[in-house]
């Protein structure tokens, strides 16, 4: 086998699975969500209310492998007491179909302000996690998610 | 003179240690995943896999067929007797002369014995129950059974393997031997050991078996797939399942 | 048939925060997507998920397409007293799903 076929033969074979994945996302994706049509679903969450950045650790990873099954998770500095607590969370996207992921609500039974799920990206975007504290405060942080394709997929 | 003969003991290990990277290169699948696709597996209640054998659990002693037997009734506790069973399969079948392997035989034994009839290829109840059988051998070497009846179709697996097929004009070998390491796109190119079979798979979203996984390779490479519980599949997981002998099974695994 | 993978640990201490991780065996079907068909298939996902501690609401969640198919949720309680954890999930046609685990707190 000569190395130089096989690494134009991989180059074709990328190419192909590139295309295709874009033909993928053209045929079947409707109407997505952009940047702003996620602030007005934050808006609905906060009630417009002003929305400031801390207090909020989102770990979820830069790069993923597959867009179906997404790990991520929030942790928020909260002494989860009956006066002082966070109430909801809402995670929000801006290229899915819809804006929203999930919205959590705690109590200060969790004893700690810390969830953890999976999720869909279709494509690489920035992730939106925000806190709703028992004071009425807004609290959030970012994360910019790079989607990768897997090889192989299913037909 | 102490610490002369300490420093040799360290070299001495050291040499081993290289020697026994350099007799096994081998890796499986998880090695070369990113860390959050190893968090899920490496924890049952975060392996989504589980739910696959957890479902299988309940099947294996659920009764059907006229005789109202589930597979409890002659197999008794799975973790006892099932211990090791997906370690030694395909196995060879005298009564049909030919290779069977792990599903083919739980849906053999759901006709023949429970007389329940067949359980579909690919059906969540069959993948369920493989899983379950798989995940009692999970920890274990893989240990081809050495039966010359095998013989001719692990060599026909082996010759499939390096058979260039499809549009793409591709075999399994000029990707996951010349190229194992390199890319596809973004995605890292694995070896190929089939050892968390079935496994939970991110872009099934569900879990498969390893046919469905040679299947999509086979779309890959525009070639047509072979039929589900055909022999070719069998023939190529022989050849597979010796290629990764004694690396450890990890059903039900995860990977992207 | 058991469709859910709850841990919760059998034991804890009065007071000890607990880790409580759930995997919910679901399609997750988003609604956005066609079937061999061309048609689309319809939405069929959890919408709702609640865990209750002896009666008592600790933590609830709604949930959109954009969740994983076979969704996994973990949160934290805090361990109080014996009893049991109630887990219930809800899909859009209004189906409920309930499952139990005990705790023993000591």
């Amino acid at each position: 086998m000569n190395g130089g076929l096989m690494r134009s033969a991989t180059t074709r074979r990328n190419a192909l699975a590139l295309g295709l994945g874009a033909l993928t996302i053209t045929l079947t994706r409707p109407a997505r969500a952009t940047p702003e049509i996620m602030e007005q679903a934050i808006k609905a969450f906060t009630g417009g209310k002003r929305v400031q950045e801390g207090r909020v650790t989102f770990d979820i990873s830069l790069l993923v492998e597959n867009g179906n099954s997404v790990p991520f998770s929030v942790l928020v500095e909260s002494p989860m007491t009956k006066a002082d607590h966070v109430t909801r969370i809402g995670i929000f996207n801006e290229k899915n179909p819809l804006p929203d992921v999930a919205i959590f609500t705690l109590t200060p039974r969790c004893g700690r302000a810390s969830v953890a799920s999976r999720m869909r990206l279709n494509d690489t975007q920035f992730i939106t996690a925000i806190a709703e504290l028992s004071d009425g405060s807004y609290w959030s942080a970012v994360s910019e998610v790079i989607v990768t394709l897997p090889a192989c997929v299913e037909d | 003179m102490w610490n002369e003969l300490r420093s040799a003991g360290v070299i001495a290990a050291l040499a081993l240690c290289a020697g026994a990277r350099a007799e096994d290169a081998r890796r499986s699948g998880f090695d070369d995943m990113g860390p959050g696709t190893q968090a899920m597996q490496r924890e049952d209640s975060s392996n989504p896999g589980m739910l696959s054998a957890l479902e299988g659990e309940s099947l294996w002693s659920a009764p059907a067929g006229p005789a109202q037997t589930s597979c409890a009734s002659c197999h008794g506790e799975a973790s006892a007797s099932m211990k090791g069973v997906a370690a030694r399969y395909p196995a060879f079948d005298t009564a049909s002369q030919r290779p069977l392997d792990l599903a083919g035989r739980i849906s053999q034994c759901r006709d023949q014995r429970q007389q329940a009839g067949p359980l579909p290829r690919e059906s969540r109840e069959l993948v369920a129950l493989t899983t379950y059988v798989g995940l009692q051998s999970r920890g274990q070497p893989i240990a081809p059974p050495e039966d010359a009846r095998l013989t001719p179709f692990r060599d026909a697996g082996k010759a499939l393997y390096s058979q260039r097929m499809g549009q793409l004009n591709f075999s399994c070998a000029q990707c996951h031997d010349e190229n194992a390491g390199g890319h596809l796109g973004a995605a890292l190119i694995p070896q190929a050991h089939p050892t968390g079979y079935p496994l939970y798979r991110l872009e099934w979203q569900a879990t498969g078996s390893l046919q469905r996984r040679l299947r999509n390779c086979m779309i890959g490479t525009r070639a047509e797939p072979f039929t589900y519980g055909g022999l070719e599949y069998i023939e190529l997981e022989l050849f597979l399942m010796q290629r990764a002998a004694g690396m450890a099974i990890e059903t039900p695994a995860v990977r992207p | 048939m058991a469709r859910a993978l709850i841990n919760v640990p059998a034991k804890a201490k009065r007071g000890e925060i607990i880790e409580i991780k759930t995997l919910m065996a679901h399609p997750m079907e988003t609604g956005f997507r066609t079937g061999v068909d061309g048609k689309l298939v319809p939405r069929d996902i959890i919408t709702q998920f609640v865990c209750t501690y002896n009666g008592e609401v600790v933590f609830s969640a709604e949930l959109f397409p954009a969740i994983t198919a076979n969704p996994f949720l973990a949160f934290t309680t805090i361990a109080t007293e014996s009893g049991a954890l109630v887990f219930s999930w809800t899909d859009n046609h209004g189906q409920t799903q309930v499952q139990t685990a005990p705790i023993h707190v000591e």
